[in-house]
């Protein structure tokens, strides 16, 4: 076990800087194993960005990285994205 | 209900200090006026981010402890010793001084009335926050909805909001101790981490279908969740909130 690892839940603020709709109950498919899952239920780590990964296989689904008044997403890892309207 | 509302962009307000009060020696709640806040829903977080003179910036995320209450909300923080925001927020806020906070954010970690019960909640320190809003809000709602609150504690003393779950324990709420490091003269409740058989003892049980919420430190969370999938609970119902290794 990682003692640094967070939830989904964390990137919340984040997520909701660029999109419109609240992200953490989004469904994201893992582009690896197929498992899918509300956001806020993956594997969070942070480092000198965000990485959100699988709960099952550990993919990296998706990267952000913020800077410079940019935000750069990395979505991979991820086969898709379900967003309740 | 879920993911349907149209928040827009978020961006930093500006929260005034409006109160401070000491939970237990080490823990602070922090209450915060937040001109225009649209209110919040129980278990979401707020990011705080705090700018030095020189330009540095730090941000942190702190779970709502407080029941939607107009512009008003209230955090409540732990003082890390070497942590570079909580000795700023739990030590040196007074009335009046300013903050930035981004939110509330999060719509998956949240409980509402009309989401029924059974509850489990399972807390780690002051994992307790996110939960204490939802016990709030259960209490200001008169919901008499079977809720069960086990919290892990290092020892009396350190028991944050002790003397209010006291008071909220009662019609349907029923709130189980554990004291991990040292109990007090006469001490008759748990003694130890929590474990499968405590949650066996204290929950409904994984046929009445509980919606379940755990939080605290990453450890702790992990073992909850790994005990409860044990007893038969189905990892979708159980949410999980961790804080790291030892919070912020």
């Amino acid at each position: 076990m990682d003692e640094l690892m967070l939830d989904g839940n964390a990137a919340a603020g984040v997520l909701g800087e660029v999109f419109a709709v609240e992200m953490t109950t989004a469904t994201m498919m893992c582009g690896s194993c197929g498992a899918a899952g509300p956001v806020g239920a993956m594997h969070l780590f942070r480092g000198a960005g965000i990485v959100l990964r699988c709960p099952q296989c550990d993919n990296a689904l998706v990267k952000i990285v913020e800077g410079n008044g940019r935000m750069w997403f990395d979505f991979g890892g991820m086969q898709s994205l379900e967003i309740a309207l | 209900m879920e993911g349907t509302t149209v928040l827009g962009r978020l961006t930093w307000q500006v929260a005034e200090v409006v109160g401070v009060a000491a939970e237990t020696p080490r823990v602070t709640t922090i209450a915060f006026d937040v001109p225009g806040w649209l209110g919040h829903r129980a278990g979401q977080h707020v990011d705080v981010r705090l700018t030095a003179e020189d330009g540095y910036q730090a941000e942190r995320s702190y779970s709502i402890a407080s029941a939607p209450d107009g512009t008003r909300l209230e955090l409540t923080v732990v003082h890390i010793d070497d942590g570079e925001v909580s000795p700023y927020l739990a030590g040196e806020l007074r009335p009046g001084d300013q903050i930035e906070l981004r939110g509330p954010v999060g719509g998956y970690f949240v409980w509402e009335p009309p989401d029924g019960g059974p509850l489990l909640l399972v807390a780690g320190g002051s994992g307790i926050a996110p939960l204490m809003a939802m016990i709030r809000l259960r209490a200001a709602a008169g919901s008499g909805v079977d809720t069960r609150l086990l919290l892990s504690s290092r020892d009396w003393e350190d028991i944050i909001y002790r003397d209010e779950l006291q008071r909220l324990a009662g019609n349907g709420l029923t709130v189980v101790h554990t004291l991990t490091a040292s109990q007090p003269p006469g001490w008759t409740g748990y003694a130890r981490r929590v474990d499968g058989e405590m949650l066996a003892q204290v929950g409904p049980g994984s046929a009445e279908r509980p919606r379940v919420y755990v939080c605290g430190p990453t450890p702790f969370v992990e073992a909850v969740a790994e005990a409860l999938v044990g007893l038969g609970y189905q990892p979708q119902t159980i949410k999980t909130e961790r804080f790291g290794p030892t919070g912020n």
